[in-house]
């Protein structure tokens, strides 16, 4: 990790520490359950993440990958089971009680999210100034300077998110999701809508936070290519739980009918 | 690697009649935009409290909206004493223009037409604004980034629509009533020095202020249906379109409804 324009060596803001040890749960899922209307999206699903591994969700479109993410980080409500964050119980907090769980999970949105009402410098100090409202302006530039240098995209500050491109957009989006260094960054289809260029530079940036910085990845994606570069685990999201759960190997070995399918159709695809 | 067993299926239920469907949506709305309100103010004034984002608002949803707003009131003005003229003339009593013009004006005319334009404008815009954000994501990103969106969103818009349109009001009162009077004077020949004496001797404070209270319930009416309304959106554009259609048809139907209640309340003080 490079220091900011100004040569300034600055902490880690959220420190992202957590207690469990690299390799053990730091992220479980227990016997959920939500619906959305008479649709079912999950019906006992369970999944576990270990601390410091790349986890990619694949699945069908429509499965509830992106619900996942989004129960994990409080912006869906659960209609029955837990989610264990870290050994915290998160399932039934309310937004105040979700506020440290949040300062230490970034997420990066599935069109990035960026806020059109501010540049591209706002954008990625917002999360600095809702969970750490003292940190000083001079501070807060050479952080945002460097999470976009980060990213590739050194001195963009003053740009708008409209005049961006779309890959353009996607790594202004990772740069705000780490601007406060969580220990947990969550990925909606990072690479979909890019060009192989954009989608090969997203990919590495998810392995070198992972191994430079020890981020746990949470990855949703449909691209395999994707999953199979920057994975540790892949868990198929499959009949409203997780049908399988392995290593990238493992899953490529996998003798379960619908995880074939769905490699086999991508793996034919790509041909 | 682990595998987990097939679901159950899920229950077959029969879905319920059309009536039954439109009054359990019409409950969640209100229920929705009630819980709204009472968030805008248990909510959106914690600290660290911020008045640039009202500001921001105020000129955004207020100032541009002046022009529209006292446009509206100096047309109305011009008709209603054109009329109230043809029929008080018929009695021999078309002096008496400025006291009806400026009654009806006071406590009717000017809170529920400037809510009914201004609200046009303002909620859609609102609707629009915030329908967009929800759509792309964008109110799910600040939540995430640990903000509040009524907070930030909500509460800025509410109070900038309680302040702005009662101002609007303000000027469409004196722009209708100012109308009224140069029509008294060009077709039936009242003085502007009768139609005042006509409009101040009969109006009392009471009758102004009822109707400047009234269009603060309207803005924040206005406000919270379009916040609503975009919060709540669904389907993409599609959907904001057709949130932006909604807020301006419910918070139509909304103000008058809120000024029959009002009136009634007001009138048995």
């Amino acid at each position: 990790m490079s220091a900011p324009a100004s040569g300034r060596i600055l902490p880690p803001l959220s420190k992202g520490e957590v207690r469990a040890g690299p390799g053990e749960d730091l992220i479980v899922f227990r016997d959920l359950h939500k619906a959305f209307g008479p649709k079912v999206i999950y019906a006992g699903l369970d999944l576990a993440i270990r601390n410091r591994e790349t986890l990619t969700v694949i699945g069908g479109s429509g499965t509830g990958k992106s619900v996942l993410l989004k129960c994990l980080i409080g912006l869906l409500p659960l209609d029955r089971g837990s989610i264990a964050f870290d050994g915290e119980e998160l399932s039934g907090r309310t937004e105040e009680e979700f506020l440290p769980a949040r300062r230490r999970i970034g997420m990066l949105f599935q069109g990035a999210a960026l806020f059109d009402s501010l540049d591209v410098g706002a954008n990625v100090a917002y999360p600095i100034r809702e969970h750490f409202p003292d940190v000083g302006e001079g501070e807060l530039a050479d952080r945002v300077a460097h999470k976009l240098e980060m990213v590739g995209l050194p001195g963009i500050e003053k740009m708008r998110p409209a005049d961006l491109s779309g890959g353009m957009k996607k790594r202004v989006g990772l740069a705000r999701a780490i601007a406060i260094d969580p220990a947990v960054v969550l990925y909606d289809e990072p690479t979909t809508g890019l060009d192989p260029i954009n989608t090969r530079r997203i990919n590495e940036l998810i392995i070198e936070l992972n191994e430079k910085l020890g981020v746990t990845s949470v990855v949703v994606t449909h691209d395999m290519q994707s999953a199979y570069m920057v994975s540790h685990r892949i868990a198929m999201l499959h009949g409203k739980r997780i049908l399988a759960c392995g290593t990238t190997e493992e899953m490529r070995r996998s003798e379960i009918p619908e995880v074939k399918a769905f490699m086999f159709g991508m793996e034919t695809r790509e041909r | 690697m682990s595998q987990a067993a097939a679901p159950p299926a899920a229950p077959a239920s029969a879905p319920p009649s059309p009536l039954r469907a439109w009054l359990a949506g019409a409950a969640e709305q209100i229920g929705g935009a009630s819980l709204l309100t009472v968030q805008v103010f248990t909510r959106g004034f914690k600290r660290p409290f911020s008045f640039a984002p009202i500001v921001y608002q105020i000129e955004h949803i207020g100032i541009r909206s002046v022009s529209i707003g006292t446009l509206t009131s100096l047309f109305a003005g011009m008709v209603l004493a054109i009329q109230f003229g043809y029929f008080l003339e018929k009695f021999g009593i078309a002096y008496t223009i400025g006291r009806v013009l400026s009654l009806s004006v006071f406590r009717e005319l000017g809170p529920v037409l400037t809510a009914l334009t201004v609200g046009g404008r303002v909620g859609s815009g609102i609707a629009a604004e915030l329908g967009s954000m929800q759509v792309t994501e964008q109110i799910d990103a600040i939540r995430a980034l640990g903000a509040d969106p009524v907070r930030k969103l909500v509460m800025p818009r509410v109070i900038a629509a309680m302040i702005c349109v009662p101002i609007i009001t303000v000027f469409a009162d004196i722009v209708g009533v100012g109308a009224g009077a140069v029509m008294a004077k060009s077709n039936y020949g009242i003085s502007y020095a009768a139609f005042y004496h006509e409009a101040l001797g009969s109006t009392k404070l009471n009758d102004f202020t009822s109707g400047i209270f009234k269009s603060v319930i309207f803005g924040m009416l206005i406000a919270i249906v379009g916040c609503y309304k975009g919060f709540n959106t669904r389907g993409g554009t599609e959907g904001v379109g057709r949130a932006t259609t909604e807020t301006v048809a419910i918070s139509a139907v909304g103000v008058l409804v809120a000024d029959f209640i009002l009136t009634k309340l007001l009138l048995s003080l």
